[in-house]
């Protein structure tokens, strides 16, 4: 039989039961359109995690001082203070893949200006820090080496920190507040970052050279951490395998010794909440799949009453000349139309639907190509998998039985 | 006479039910000529329906030889049996057997749509021109539950001319129909008898045998009777004399 002719009997088949097609469509059409909103939402949120952490900078790498032992006895990591401004040197030096270095000390305090006052924390870094948080001023001019030489008393501010200490509609760029009674003289003011992935407010800050915090604040040598950033963040790796190395030697560190530090990159911490989100996808996907699963499982029973019922006329058509396979076929076309149908429909329908919920609840979507694709062969397989077996009993009927079947 | 279009020669079929086996024809044997009309009659467990069957290719004989059109039908595989009732059978139904809310039109193509042969030009010309023959070419886009039963018949003997078959097998074709109506389909069939159509009717009203050539005559699977009538009945004359008023008599008062 030719194909266009197979098509031709299985649409006129269906049209002539529209409301029990479109009412097993129904199964499909849910099944798919909850699975295309689901990984939506899915993608959608994971999307957003990764995004937030790219604001932190995603090339950045972060060195802290670890736990070690001393005498035996395990320190806390707070009291831990091993990071010293000759591993800053040694990384400067002897480094191959990092394109900005900066140590930073930091140190909570209570920034007044004037009546105004803001608990807030002043980060000591050198000028490269703001590369490698990828940050821009939004005002004024970044402090520069000159600065950080002379530990001068410059500070750039973040944007909490300027709605809480200046009044509206005053610029902040070349006044003078003060941090823990130490004087600043403000010449910059960083662009709104946000919360970050924690939920931490990353504009509450006051960025001011390291010298300056070093000496006029903490009174110490030791730094907090270390920022570096890489070019490019394929190189985080290898990065972080040679901040190891050179920071094992400047430590003097034998080979049994464990390391007096980590090194951590904000690609880890994507994959980490990653895969949070991606545990949610695949949970909502699968709760969904059990849908399209029953919608399949609906189109099979459907083919399987429509073949007895439609008994007669099954054997009407071998009577005129079809045989076992065209009967097969019919049906297995027949089911495949309406999964496919439902499919299409489900698609669009999951679409608008992830669309409807990111503009009224304001949750992130992503329609990937891959869930579209799928849910489509998936619909595919359904049909011919669920219709197969109705479709063979159908034709396997004895023309004669069939005939007279009432 | 023409040439033979059937070939019956000891025919027989038997049935295993469980450990008994029903003998359901016991060697039967005819010959059916070209242009024939012939009625196969005989009460029920007389053979008839098996007959019937292998005549219309769906089942094929435990012994004997059936020829249609030259074919031994007992060498065919089942497609190869499918494809032959698509093209050499017309088969006409007591319950018409049309499909349901599909056009007169579209249950006239049907056959064709499993003949790669015919393409789709062709398919609507043939089932127009089968729908003309039946007088019903002013009813191409009607379903089934617009038409009245003697309507439906027509359709399906259309649906059977389709194929142009070089037999057309009709089971009780008038048992669902008032005698009216029964009248009217016969007048076609004679008709269509007249053009040169091979036509089987299979019965067991003994009216019908009236209005066809020649009559076989079943009973416990042998043919008991063959006999050539020679005074066959003109339907469309029984049409004409048919009181018009017995059957308008309720409507009209």
């Amino acid at each position: 039989m030719k194909i266009a002719n197979l098509f031709l009997i299985a649409l006129k088949a269906l049209r002539r039961n529209k409301l029990r097609a479109l009412l097993t469509m129904l199964g499909i059409i849910i099944g798919v359109a909850s699975v295309i909103a689901m990984v939506a939402i899915g993608q959608g949120s994971k999307k957003s995690i990764q995004d937030q952490l790219s604001s932190m900078g995603s090339n950045m790498i972060t060195i802290r001082p670890n736990s070690n032992v001393t005498a035996g006895a395990r320190l806390d990591i707070s009291s831990v203070q091993t990071l010293t401004l000759a591993d800053v040197d040694a990384l400067r030096k002897e480094t191959k893949h990092l394109n900005a270095i900066s140590p930073a000390v930091s140190s909570k305090g209570q920034a007044i200006n004037g009546a105004l006052n803001w608990p807030t924390t002043m980060q000591g870094v050198t000028v490269d820090y703001l590369k490698i948080r990828d940050w821009p001023l939004k005002d004024g001019i970044a402090f520069r080496e000159s600065d950080v030489h002379t530990a001068n008393k410059v500070c750039l501010i973040g944007q909490t920190v300027v709605d809480n200490i200046f009044p509206y509609g005053v610029n902040p760029v070349g006044q003078i507040i003060r941090f823990n009674k130490i004087p600043f003289r403000i010449i910059g003011v960083l662009e709104s970052k946000g919360e970050n992935a924690f939920g931490q407010d990353q504009d509450d800050i006051i960025i001011a050279p390291f010298t300056t915090v070093q000496k006029r604040i903490t009174n110490s040598i030791y730094l907090q951490n270390i920022y570096a950033s890489t070019a490019d963040e394929s190189q985080t790796q290898m990065a972080t395998d040679e901040i190891e190395q050179i920071m094992r030697t400047s430590h003097r560190l034998k080979a049994k010794d464990e390391d007096d530090f980590s090194v951590r990159t904000q690609a880890e911490l994507i994959n980490t909440f990653s895969s949070t989100s991606q545990l949610l996808t695949v949970l909502l996907t699968a709760i969904s799949g059990i849908s399209l699963l029953i919608g399949g499982i609906g189109i099979m029973n459907i083919m399987y009453v429509s073949v007895t019922e439609r008994t007669k006329e099954i054997g009407l058509r071998m009577s005129i000349g079809a045989n076992g396979r065209d009967i097969l076929l019919q049906f297995l076309v027949e089911a495949i139309l309406i999964s496919l149908t439902g499919g299409l429909i489900g698609i669009v329908l999951g679409i608008v639907a992830s669309e409807l919920i990111q503009y009224f609840l304001h949750w992130p979507t992503l329609i990937s190509e891959s869930s579209v694709i799928l849910s489509f062969l998936v619909c595919a397989i359904t049909g011919i998998f669920f219709g197969y077996y109705p479709a063979l009993k159908a034709s396997k009927l004895d023309p004669i039985e069939a005939l007279h079947y009432e | 006479m023409g040439k033979k279009i059937l070939e019956i020669q000891d025919l027989t079929r038997e049935f295993t039910m469980g450990s008994e086996t029903v003998r359901a024809l016991k060697g039967v044997s005819f010959d059916v000529m070209e242009g024939e009309f012939i009625t196969i009659m005989g009460s029920s467990g007389s053979g008839k329906t098996t007959m019937l069957n292998i005549l219309g290719c769906l089942d094929k004989p435990t012994d004997g030889n059936y020829l249609l059109d030259g074919v031994n039908v007992k060498s065919l595989s089942k497609n190869e049996l499918a494809a032959l009732r698509n093209t050499k059978i017309g088969f006409i139904f007591q319950s018409y057997n049309l499909l349901a809310r599909t056009s007169a039109i579209e249950n006239v193509e049907l056959p064709l749509l499993y003949n790669s042969k015919v393409s789709t030009k062709e398919r609507r010309e043939k089932a127009i021109n089968a729908l003309e023959a039946v007088k019903l070419a002013d009813r191409l886009d009607h379903f089934p539950n617009q038409l009245s039963g003697g309507q439906q018949q027509r359709v399906a003997i259309a649906r059977a001319l389709v194929n142009d078959p070089v037999m057309i097998l009709a089971d009780e074709a008038t048992g669902n129909l008032d005698t009216r109506t029964s009248y009217e389909i016969m007048a076609l069939i004679q008709e269509l008898n007249a053009q040169g159509k091979t036509i089987i009717f299979v019965t067991h009203e003994p009216d019908i045998a009236a209005f066809s050539n020649r009559t076989v005559t079943l009973r416990d699977g042998r043919v008991i009777k063959d006999f050539n009538n020679q005074n066959i009945k003109s339907a469309k004359q029984m049409l004409a004399d048919f009181r018009v008023d017995e059957d308008y008599k309720y409507e009209n008062s």
